[in-house]
């Protein structure tokens, strides 16, 4: 079990219950994240996904290095804990050796597209049958705010204090355009977090990919755009707005590649 | 009697590997091992479903090896010198994390890029740890083709028993060099798995997960005991050596893998000339003989240590004899193979002619 407590107030009574937590799935441990991180809120559905489609004895993930590194205390399917950026790789074992598993990454921007940009590209160039869930802030959390490789031009972080300079630092990359070019891959689809509708549209995605994934169609990837409160030095309304105005307008939501066409 | 064939040594690694019932081989192709991937691609699917698959790099490799292994499959990798540099993050995870499986180091010459001829300077990354943390691998040193089929099965046995990796640290000579070997038969695949492996959460049950990550220091210091105790019971539980003539001798030659081979022969041409040499080749590495060489220590006039390398497990000789014998070395490094010759000549120049210096 987890090697966090928490002592909490349990304000949970039939009567004022307007939210439940997906039971089987998702482990009664309160969540070490940032208040307004979207980390919570993204493992929640994902977890009701699961309990909803009945997938939670034959699913196997693997957690990343970064902010989301004890997904496995939260999410209660079986999980390996990955080395930063080789998660692919390591879903990659997991996958061959048991193909009718279902399997699933959770990674952020740093571990995806920076230090795991390779078996990221790799994996996905195989068509493995596998999930990713994307998470992209646009910056370092786990480490306390650092550059990721999707923090916008001109943005501030503690290593790039000036705002990132696109001829000395490079270009904010956008991972799953690039992903969606290659023929083994499946599904890449852009969403958020940040706000209700946001939510739902992801877990539709979520839902969707968990199907291609039945279907062994192929390398599936969800991005989802979401805050990072903390670390942007920002409220949670704020960091909100941040995402909708600034994260959004460079990252566009939508579909970008979906099985047999577009 | 099992299949005899007269077989290449990194082409029978491969045999035995597909004959122990491996689950997955996962690899990278790399000079003098690239042979173990070449012959597994021919039709180790098709003799019993193995997976085998040519990652992007080692650094992939290692970690395809810890989510297979992390599903309580049989799995093994195999690179040489650099590409094993490249695994070491990935094996410090998998000490760390408990997870068993099998890795072949055929040696080459470094340090950088090197050379592809044989060499012995990855003892101290294979033996001391390699990579981060107070780690240990099971470290298997084979002198024959013979030992690269054999070592096979035997690693994956004690990498399910200690759940840890195991290291075959062989050489460039050991792998390309062919010799008869005798082949066991084909075992069959694993059809349960254990417990702590990530099958997929079982019903009534909340979930397993692998990890190495253990934020409290007193979490992680318990996993380090753990770790430790581990290694201690391979200490008294599973040390291997082999040796000749320690019943009569006055010296001991001593080195492992190819260079204990070419002792052998050493020894032999020394004998004949009338000095009374033993041989001791150390097997497993790690766990190290120590306590032989200490027993000897104390019986003979000194130990001469061979390798293919600068002096590495001449260290772990020196602390075993604590001091009660002379202990010296000779060894050639960057893919260069000491002869017989040189090695008797330099017995008698440190030993015989100029010993008393």
């Amino acid at each position: 079990m987890s090697d966090m407590n928490f002592d909490r107030l349990d304000i949970r009574t039939d009567d004022c219950m307007v939210y439940e937590k997906p039971l089987d799935t998702l482990l009664d441990v309160p969540f070490h994240y940032c208040p307004g991180c979207a980390h919570s809120t993204v493992h929640k559905i994902f977890m009701e996904v699961c309990q909803e489609m009945e997938i939670q004895y034959d699913i196997v993930g693997v957690a990343p290095v970064g902010c989301s590194v004890f997904a496995y205390h939260y999410l209660n399917v079986d999980m390996q804990q990955a080395a930063h950026g080789r998660a692919c790789a390591v879903a990659t074992g997991i996958k061959r050796v048991m193909p009718d598993k279902l399997v699933f990454t959770y990674q952020g921007d740093g571990d995806l597209a920076a230090i795991g940009t390779a078996e990221t590209v790799h994996a996905a160039n195989r068509g493995e049958n596998f999930l990713v869930i994307f998470i992209n802030n646009g910056i370092y959390g786990m480490t306390s705010g650092q550059m990721a490789p999707t923090t916008l031009e001109g943005m501030v972080t503690t290593t790039s204090p000036h705002g990132r300079d696109i001829a000395t630092q490079g270009y904010p990359l956008k991972i799953s355009e690039l992903l969606a070019n290659l023929p083994g891959v499946a599904y890449v689809t852009r969403q958020t977090a940040y706000n209700a509708a946001g939510v739902r549209k992801t877990k539709k995605a979520l839902q969707k990919a968990i199907e291609y994934q039945k279907k062994k169609l192929g390398f599936c990837l969800v991005e989802v755009v979401t805050n990072c409160p903390s670390n942007l030095k920002m409220t949670p309304l704020e960091s909100n707005k941040f995402v909708e105005e600034q994260m959004l307008a460079f990252y566009p939501l939508g579909d970008i590649k979906v099985p047999g066409g577009k | 009697m099992g299949e005899i064939r007269l077989m290449k040594g990194n082409e029978a690694l491969a045999e035995a590997m597909i004959r122990a019932g491996c689950d997955a081989y996962f690899g990278y192709p790399i000079t003098p091992q690239s042979e173990v991937l070449e012959y597994l691609s021919i039709d180790a699917t098709k003799r019993t479903g193995m997976v085998v698959l040519q990652a992007e790099s080692e650094v992939a490799a290692i970690n395809m090896i810890y989510g297979a292994a992390g599903c309580g499959r049989r799995v093994m990798t195999t690179s040489s010198s650099p590409g094993i540099s490249l695994m070491q993050e990935g094996l410090s995870y998998i000490a760390s994390a408990g997870l068993p499986c099998v890795v072949a180091n055929v040696n080459r010459g470094g340090p950088g890029l090197g050379t592809i001829q044989p060499s012995q300077g990855d003892y101290f990354q294979s033996v001391k740890g390699g990579g981060h943390g107070d780690y240990h691998l099971f470290v298997l040193a084979p002198s024959s083709v013979q030992e690269m089929v054999d070592f096979v099965r035997e690693g994956f046995d004690i990498a399910e028993k200690y759940r840890t990796p195991v290291m075959i640290l062989s050489d460039g000579a050991v792998g390309q060099m062919m010799e008869k070997v005798e082949l066991f038969d084909q075992m069959p695949r694993k059809t349960e798995f254990p417990d702590w492996a990530t099958t997929g959460r079982k019903r009534g049950q909340d979930r397993t997960y692998i990890t190495s990550l253990f934020i409290k220091p007193e979490k992680m210091e318990m996993i380090n005991l753990n770790l430790q105790a581990k290694y201690q019971a391979m200490i008294e539980n599973e040390v291997r050596y082999q040796s000749f003539h320690l019943d009569d001798c006055e010296y001991i030659f001593t080195g492992y893998g190819l260079g204990a081979r070419i002792c052998q022969k050493a020894m032999e041409m020394g004998r004949e000339k009338g000095y009374k040499i033993g041989l001791i080749r150390p097997i497993t590495l790690f766990p190290f003989p120590t306590t032989i060489f200490n027993e000897m220590a104390s019986k003979v006039k000194g130990i001469l240590d061979v390798e293919l390398n600068a002096g590495q497990m001449v260290e772990d000789v020196r602390l075993s004899v604590e001091g009660k014998t002379k202990v010296d070395f000779y060894g050639r490094m960057g893919g260069m193979i000491p002869s017989p010759d040189e090695i008797l000549n330099a017995f008698e120049e440190k030993f015989i002619n100029g010993g008393a210096k």
